[in-house]
Parts: structure tokens; C-alpha cells; sequence
């Protein structure tokens, strides 16, 4: 659906996206994730239409953003960061006003603006179609947003942070909404918080210093950030020496070591990539009558690995402004 | 067409909506009605509307400049330009459609000095054919006065930075230019003269019909709507 190749974007001197190349499927939801300034947004103006690449190419929906930019733009909803309005509009207005750019007219443009409107919850205060836009709150405002881009039901949604600002119940409703949109529509959406891209997308896309860090769906990312997986586990009824002995006995562990924790034994048990021996080891305990009160495969979690992507960039910029000054 | 359209209507609904354009209309049908009770409305007078036609297109240089600073520089600010150049309208269009729909909230406040016209019939026996070709020449040169400020409205996202810019460049061409007629050297007064914005209104507020004017006031026009779109279609390359 989407296609990105070799894409790179200069403004003025300063690169904000540097050959990045990338490809999304149909149906997807992909999380564009990265700290402020990676080149998230930049690279979803490019998708856009808005800025031009200034090399590399990108096609969506099968359309080139440059030369067929206007057959893009029918297929594509694109909500900018901090959603922009005509603050003197009314909510009705300004989805007719949109609907009527987007060709739709008539019946067809009553039933999608009533269809938006059911779906981003927009219709239930009675009176909500007819607020102006700038004296609505930001949770309404995002959803008028969506409302928006979603009025000619288009194969691509482009959203920019499209949770920033939202209190969490909004947030919830906002990433339930998305996930729904996954059925019909492939999405793309920014985002610098870790949690929110992980829980509603079905592919990350880690953007760091304008260069793609990682890809893949979270549990892959997970994995890479963890290495061989690790068990942490406390026993007591044996001296260290011999838990070590007996679990290092069970295939797949590579090392066990023992801290005392009170009068219990902690052991950090390394397995290899992949392999989970939490069940050997249980059987092991019970077997020889340990007693147990921890047993747990560590996760390691995404957001160490975002921290770290995150620092390193800060780290690269502040040599860079070093170099350059 | 159709999206020109669409977005005409939505920039003259704007204008019916911000209080910026009723103060200007307000302003407007004062100056001219003041002027028109002292300077035309007067027993004995001839029944003709010209000196308030020069009066308005020299308000005009004020005016537009006040009615159109916002039409782009407001969505640069805001970032609207944003959501306006990602759906599938062209440039051309974004600006055809700003052009019209300030034209049409320029033709409403043109439409409110009709009343002298009204009561100078109702009064005397004014020349029809006079007050046609004044209000042609009106409409002619609202449309250039629009375009230039519709460009410098393109140029920034400081709605007074536009403002300041388009009065001056109005200014030279409608006042400065007179000055240089009457005062600059020889090849110099000549060159003004061609590109004096008010000579050729001033036929037209005579009753004539110049096609020079007309040359004149459409080409500026489309001059700074293409100067327009090239400078909209530039921010995408920045």
C-alpha cells in the first residue's frame, strides 16, 4: 500500500530524514515511533504530499507522491499534528466544507458526514454539529479531526499524533477507534510515546535522528532487545550449590547464578533465545521439594530499548552540533 | 471549477462571519457616505457619481489590503495550509477560489453605496451609462488591488506583515505613480504614466470605456494571481 524507497528529505542544510525506506501492507496499522525532531512528521508530509522528498521516492496506494500527487491525496486522510482549523467554523460546516473538496455531494455527503460524526462520537451532545470549532475543547477538536478524515472513507489514513493532548479516557476511546479502522483501512500513525504505538499497531516503525532504528512487530522488538530470555526465580530447601547444579542441568539454560535474598535464594537463570524453561524448572522444585515463591520469565521492555534509541540520538545531535560549531 | 467554487463560498462565508470584515464595511460606507453627502448631495450639483468613485478607489488602497491580508497568511499561521494542500485540490484552485470569494465580499461592499445611487435618482437625473462604467471601473480595479494583496498574503504568516506590504505596493502604483507624472524628469514621467492605476480608473469613472484600462487592470490581475499560485506552490520546496 504504502511504499518508501531510499527517501530523504532536506530543509535547507538540515537533514530531517535520511534514506529511510520502508513498506506497509494493506490493513496494516504501523507505529511511527521516535523522540521529537526524529523525522516522523517529515516523513508523513512526504507521504502527504505536503513537502516533496528531496531524493528517493514514495508511492501510496500505488500512486507516486510527486508526479500523480493529486490521485494520492484523493486516497489519502492526512490529520497534521495539533490538528489545524478554521477556528470560526462550525463542526457541521467544516465537514461539509471537507466532504464537498473531497467530491462528495448531496445524499452522499449527508450520510458520510452522519456516518463520521456516529463514529467519532460527535453526534451525541444534540448541538455538537453546530459549536464553532475554536470554542470546542482539544479531546472534541481531535475528533472532529478524525471526523474529517475519514469522510471519504480512504484506503490510507495519515495521523499525526493523533493522541497528543487527550485525557486518558480519550485516549483509550481514540486507540480503540484506530484499532477498529485496521479492518478496511491501512493507517499509519507518529507517535513519541512507546506504550500507545505498541498497544494499537501491528508493526513499529523506530525512527531515530532521521534513520530507521528497528522495525517490526513488538514482540520482535522485544525480542531483539532482549536476547536469550531470562528467568528469575526464588527457592529455598537446598544450598546454592546445589540449585545452581540442578538447574544448569536442564537444557536449553546457559548460566545460573545465586544471590541470597533473606533466608531464600534468588537465581538468574540465562536460557537460550527463544526457550522458556519456567515449566522444568517447577517440575525440578516440586520434584525435590523446594519451596518456591517467585518464577518469572523477565520481559524485557520496549521502552529500555526506546530510552536507549532515544539517548544515542541525543547523543549523535549533540556531537553533531559540536562538529558543526 | 467546482472546488474554486466551493472554497469561494467558504472564504465569503468567512467574511460574514469575522467582525475584521464588518468594521471594514462599516468604515467604508461611512467614509463614502460622508463624502457623498458633502461633496455630490448637494441642491444644484451635478447628478453624477464620479468624485465619490476616486474617492473610493483611493479608500480602496486601504481597504483591500485590510480585507485581504488574512486570506493566506492565516492559514500559513494556523497551519490549515497544511490539511488545505493535502486534499485533492490544486494550487491554482486554492487561490482562483480565495480571489472569487473576496471578490464577491468586494462586490457586496460596492453593492452598499448603490443607495446614493438610488437617492440620486430619486433626486436628479443621473447618467446611467456614467454610473455602469463607474462601477465597472470599480470591479476592474478591485480585482488587481485583490490580487496583489492576495500575493502578499502568500508571502508571510504575518497577517500585518501582508497588510503593510500590499499598501505600499497599492500606494506606488495609485498614488506614487500620479506624483511621478507630475514631477519626475522626462523619460521617467513618461514610463509612469503607462502604469499609472489611476489614470486608467479615472476614464472609467468618466463614463469611458478604455480598453486600455482594461488591458491594464486584467493583466496586473493575472500577474499577481500567477505570482500567487508560484508562491503557494514554493512552500511546498521549502
Amino acid at each position: 500500500m504504502i511504499d518508501v524507497k531510499n527517501l530523504t528529505k532536506w530543509y535547507g542544510s538540515v537533514p530531517a530524514v535520511d534514506d529511510i525506506s520502508f513498506h506497509v501492507e494493506k490493513g496494516q496499522i504501523v507505529g511511527f515511533l521516535g523522540p521529537n525532531g526524529a523525522g516522523k512528521s517529515t516523513t508523513l508530509k512526504v507521504l502527504t504530499c505536503f513537502h516533496p522528498p528531496t531524493s528517493g521516492t514514495a508511492t501510496v496506494a500505488g500512486h507516486d507522491v510527486l508526479d500523480e500527487s493529486l490521485q494520492v491525496r484523493r486516497k489519502i486522510g492526512y490529520m497534521p499534528e495539533a490538528v489545524p482549523f478554521y477556528p470560526e467554523m462550525r463542526v457541521g460546516e467544516f465537514l461539509k466544507f471537507r466532504a464537498s473538496l473531497r467530491d462528495l455531494r448531496g445524499k452522499q455527503r449527508k450520510i458520510a458526514i452522519e456516518h463520521v460524526a456516529k463514529r467519532c462520537w460527535l453526534s451525541e451532545p444534540e448541538n455538537m454539529m453546530r459549536r464553532p470549532i475554536g470554542q470546542l475543547s482539544r479531546g472534541y477538536k481531535q475528533r472532529v479531526g478524525l471526523a474529517e478524515v475519514m469522510l471519504h472513507n480512504p484506503e490510507v489514513l495519515v495521523l499525526d499524533e493523533p493522541t497528543i493532548g487527550l485525557d486518558p479516557a480519550q485516549i483509550r476511546a481514540m486507540r480503540d477507534l484506530i484499532r477498529g479502522l485496521g479492518d478496511d483501512h491501512t493507517v499509519i500513525l507518529s507517535s513519541h510515546i512507546l506504550a500507545e504505538v505498541e498497544q494499537t499497531c501491528s508493526r513499529l516503525i523506530i525512527i531515530a535522528a532521521g534513520k530507521i532504528a528497528a522495525e517490526g512487530t513488538a514482540d520482535e522488538l522485544r525480542r531483539r532487545v532482549l536476547g536469550p530470555s531470562r528467568l528469575i526465580v526464588e527457592l529455598k530447601g537446598a544450598d546454592d550449590g546445589e540449585f545452581i547444579s540442578s538447574i544448569k542441568a536442564i537444557s536449553n539454560v546457559r548460566s545460573v547464578e545465586a544471590t541470597a535474598a533473606g533466608n531464600w535464594t534468588r537465581l538468574t537463570v540465562q536460557a537460550d533465545t527463544n526457550a522458556d524453561p519456567r515449566s522444568e524448572v517447577f517440575a525440578l522444585a516440586s520434584q525435590k521439594g523446594w519451596q518456591m515463591r517467585e518464577l518469572r520469565r523477565e520481559i524485557g521492555s520496549l521502552e529500555d530499548f526506546f530510552v536507549q534509541i532515544t539517548y544515542e540520538q541525543n547523543v549523535l545531535a549533540g556531537e553533531r552540533a559540536v562538529a558543526s560549531a | 471549477m467546482r472546488k474554486t467554487l466551493i472554497l469561494a463560498r467558504k472564504e465569503l462565508a468567512g467574511y460574514f462571519i469575522s467582525p475584521v470584515a464588518y468594521v471594514i464595511g462599516a468604515l467604508f460606507l461611512l467614509v463614502s457616505g460622508v463624502w457623498f453627502f458633502h461633496k455630490i448631495f448637494i441642491p444644484g450639483n451635478e447628478a453624477s457619481l464620479r468624485p465619490l468613485f476616486e474617492a473610493m478607489a483611493y479608500m480602496m488602497v486601504f481597504a483591500v489590503p485590510l480585507i485581504t491580508m488574512r486570506l493566506l497568511s492565516e492559514e500559513l499561521r494556523s497551519g490549515t495550509v497544511e490539511t488545505l494542500m493535502t486534499a485533492p485540490i490544486t494550487d491554482t484552485e486554492v487561490i482562483m477560489g480565495k480571489f472569487i470569494g473576496v471578490m464577491g465580499f468586494y462586490a457586496v461592499l460596492l453593492a452598499g453605496t448603490i443607495v446614493f445611487l438610488a437617492l440620486m435618482y430619486a433626486y436628479g437625473q443621473p447618467d446611467s451609462g456614467v454610473a455602469v462604467m463607474g462601477y465597472l471601473g470599480m470591479v476592474l480595479l478591485g480585482s488587481s488591488f485583490v490580487s496583489v494583496g492576495l500575493f502578499t498574503s502568500a508571502l508571510t504568516k504575518h497577517q500585518l506583515v501582508a497588510a503593510m506590504i500590499s499598501v505600499t505596493i497599492l500606494a506606488i502604483f495609485a498614488i506614487g505613480m500620479q506624483e511621478m507624472v507630475a514631477y519626475a524628469p522626462s523619460p521617467w514621467n513618461e514610463l509612469a504614466s503607462h502604469v499609472n492605476a489611476m489614470t486608467y480608473f479615472k476614464d472609467f469613472a468618466r463614463g469611458m470605456f478604455d480598453t486600455r484600462g482594461l488591458v491594464f487592470f486584467l493583466s496586473t490581475t493575472g500577474l499577481f494571481l500567477f505570482l500567487s499560485v508560484k508562491t503557494l506552490e514554493s512552500r511546498r520546496w521549502r
